[in-house]
């Protein structure tokens, strides 16, 4: 990984040096344990600053709408996936855009390692594939793959689907999975409304997931207009925060590129990529279709050919 | 005086008889502040995800019911007096009640509704003895074991927890409780407790104020916003953020009026009726965020909006750190501008 930062930064100094771009958009060092930040190197100086490791998890396709500058950005197999999902909505100029692909094998989810450990963790060391957490009178071994994202160890795409160029290794390929999904589909109506319930009870409508989200980008959300008013604020109702949650998912079909930073960003912990993963498969089932994957077709609803599975038209 | 933590259970129920009785509870994995049912509920020592603001000005709070009728016009106000006990806040949100005080209740205005609870509420809180990495509080003017804010403060002494009462309605309600005093080992415990609590975070505030003074129109403010992802994560967590907006629920002739917090990070927060918005993007906000907690506060009321609990660290998406924003700023060159 400390390999990798070079690498990133070395590319980013000679981008930023031959004026290919004026921007390069990625990964800083964080103020805090397994955690990096976003970051934007204008200068070469500020290139030195780049990094890449396991807590680099922000989907930073966020930072690239409609760019004025040329801009290159560090990104993940999500990222770019979520790049060519706004490439197709004229949010992206990819003329204007370089794309410094990392393969990536997941990256470490801070409430998981905290829940392992039991109490704050003040310091953080990975060596290979294990990861030692430490605190006040604490220090535990993990393997770290046990302590990445939901999302990321059922992500199948850790390879950047579009790039410039690739640094690092590729990854090997995943099978992609919906277990939580199926488990959910599963249960009958009544425990998925309650849980639904349970989820949205905690949700305190900072719109942290919203605003986290690459492809959630109207200029004007429905939650934030006033006139009309198309639904009330009341934080502790949770059937108007299900209203909010089910309305931004839906606003998501074909387009979610599964990267799960809606979660990751919310502070409350609710599972919210149970919901986008949910319209993941469904679009995929209905339309044999995923989201952004492949840069030269059209996006999914404004696409029709007769080979979609389209099960809700048949008959058996 | 010292309370066992094997009878706290009890004691809660016993105040439960004639207090609402708010403590911080698991609430589907989320620590918060809620009234309890049974004092075996309470888990003291865990710190609140949302911040205990939320007792005395919840998130969301119907003001009063109305409804037109041919007969006219009914309204039903919900002051809500209700006497109150709420135990375990840490001293840090303890000390942003006394902040929160100076909006609610000043020559200009005086908010019934927080009032009633305010008056009507006594605070038990209970010191620190391991702040966490992200705790500045002992450079907002506060401490692990700072008494500002609290009726009563408590000290975890291992098998038991010392009892302070530090107001009059804080004497009051321990004098209720017939506790036994605390004897000379009690007392060291609680002193080793309070000298060992490291706050290891440390923010320079001295001249913070005035240089904000000169910075409004500074190109600092041009790059910071820039990772901000413009939610309120860091908003709705604050112990000291008090911005709300109001909203009418009716449906035809019966409605209800509500207050919810709101939040300067937000588009909709400024937008004039016009549509024209004076902070039209991130930068205006995040500024005003800053600017709001370290300097317009500190012109009118004289103290720092922050009390360092260090939420809005902990919990921001993209890693905002308030504290290198600070030091950023008192590092900024800012030359003969005036604000």
């Amino acid at each position: 990984m400390q390999n990798l930062s070079k690498v990133i930064q070395d590319t980013a100094k000679k981008l930023l040096e031959e004026k290919k771009v004026d921007l390069v958009v990625g990964f800083a060092q964080g103020s805090l344990p397994l955690r990096s930040t976003p970051y934007f190197a204008r200068t070469v100086d500020q290139a030195a600053n780049l990094i890449w490791d396991e807590y680099c998890e922000n989907n930073l396709t966020n930072y690239l709408r409609k760019r004025e500058e040329k801009v290159a950005v560090v990104a993940k197999g999500c990222d770019t996936r979520s790049i060519v999902a706004l490439m197709k909505e004229n949010q992206i100029d990819r003329e204007k855009l370089y794309i410094i692909g990392v393969p990536c094998q997941g990256m470490i989810d801070r409430k998981k390692a905290s829940k392992l450990v039991g109490g704050e963790i003040l310091e953080a060391e990975i060596n290979g594939e294990e990861i030692t957490l430490k605190g006040n009178g604490f220090e535990q071994k993990a393997p770290k793959a046990e302590l990445y994202y939901d999302t990321c160890i059922r992500c199948a795409y850790g390879n950047p689907v579009i790039y410039d160029e690739l640094v690092g290794e590729e990854v090997a390929a995943k099978e992609l999975s919906f277990a939580e999904v199926e488990e959910f589909e599963a249960k009958s109506a009544e425990e998925r409304a309650s849980f639904l319930a349970q989820e949205m009870e905690k949700c305190i409508r900072c719109y942290a997931c919203r605003n986290a989200c690459p492809t959630c980008y109207c200029p004007e959300c429905f939650v934030d207009t006033s006139s009309p008013q198309w639904i009330s604020k009341r934080a502790y109702s949770a059937k108007d925060n299900l209203i909010f949650q089910g309305v931004r998912v839906f606003h998501q079909l074909g387009r979610c590129a599964d990267c799960g930073a809606c979660e990751r960003a919310c502070p409350m912990g609710i599972k919210l990529s149970l919901l986008t993963r949910k319209g993941v498969k469904d679009v995929k089932e209905t339309f044999g279709y995923e989201a952004g994957l492949n840069p030269d077709d059209k996006p999914v609803l404004n696409d029709f050919t007769p080979d979609d599975p389209q099960p809700f038209l048949m008959k058996e | 005086m010292i309370i066992k933590k094997s009878e706290i259970a009890g004691l809660l129920d016993q105040l439960a008889k004639e207090y609402r009785v708010y403590a911080p509870v698991d609430e589907n994995g989320n620590i918060a502040f809620k009234a309890i049912k049974e004092g075996a509920e309470a888990k003291l020592g865990e710190n609140s995800k949302k911040p205990p603001k939320e007792i005395l000005f919840p998130q969301s709070e119907e003001l009063f019911n109305y409804s037109v009728n041919q007969e006219g016009l009914r309204m039903d106000s919900k002051v809500d007096d209700t006497k109150s006990v709420a135990i375990g806040l840490r001293p840090c949100d303890a000390k942003s009640i006394m902040l929160l005080d100076n909006v609610f209740s000043n020559d200009q205005y005086q908010d019934v509704y927080y009032l009633a609870r305010r008056d009507n509420t006594v605070i038990v809180s209970l010191g620190c003895n391991r702040p966490s990495g992200t705790c500045f509080c002992t450079s907002v003017n506060s401490g692990p074991f700072d008494t500002d804010g609290s009726d009563v403060l408590l000290t975890d002494i291992g098998e038991a927890y010392l009892v302070e009462a530090i107001t009059e309605q804080g004497k009051e309600l321990v004098g209720k409780l017939n506790l036994p005093e605390a004897d000379a080992e009690a007392k060291a415990l609680a002193e080793k407790a309070k000298a060992s609590a490291t706050v290891a975070s440390e923010v320079d505030l001295a001249g913070l104020k005035e240089k904000l003074d000169g910075m409004f129109t500074h190109e600092y403010w041009d790059k910071l916003h820039e990772k901000c992802i413009g939610c309120a994560a860091c908003t709705y967590l604050c112990p000291t953020c008090h911005c709300f907006d109001i909203e009418d629920d009716a449906k035809d002739c019966e409605g209800c009026r509500v207050r919810n917090w709101d939040a300067c990070m937000f588009p909709l927060f400024t937008l004039h009726g016009s549509g024209h918005n004076p902070r039209t993007s991130g930068k205006e906000r995040f500024r005003q965020r800053v600017m709001h907690k370290f300097n317009y506060f500190v012109d009118r009321y004289n103290a720092t909006a922050c009390v360092g609990c260090g939420r809005c660290i902990k919990n921001c998406p993209v890693n905002m750190d308030i504290r290198q924003v600070l030091a950023e700023i008192k590092a900024q060159d800012t030359g003969s501008e005036v604000g």
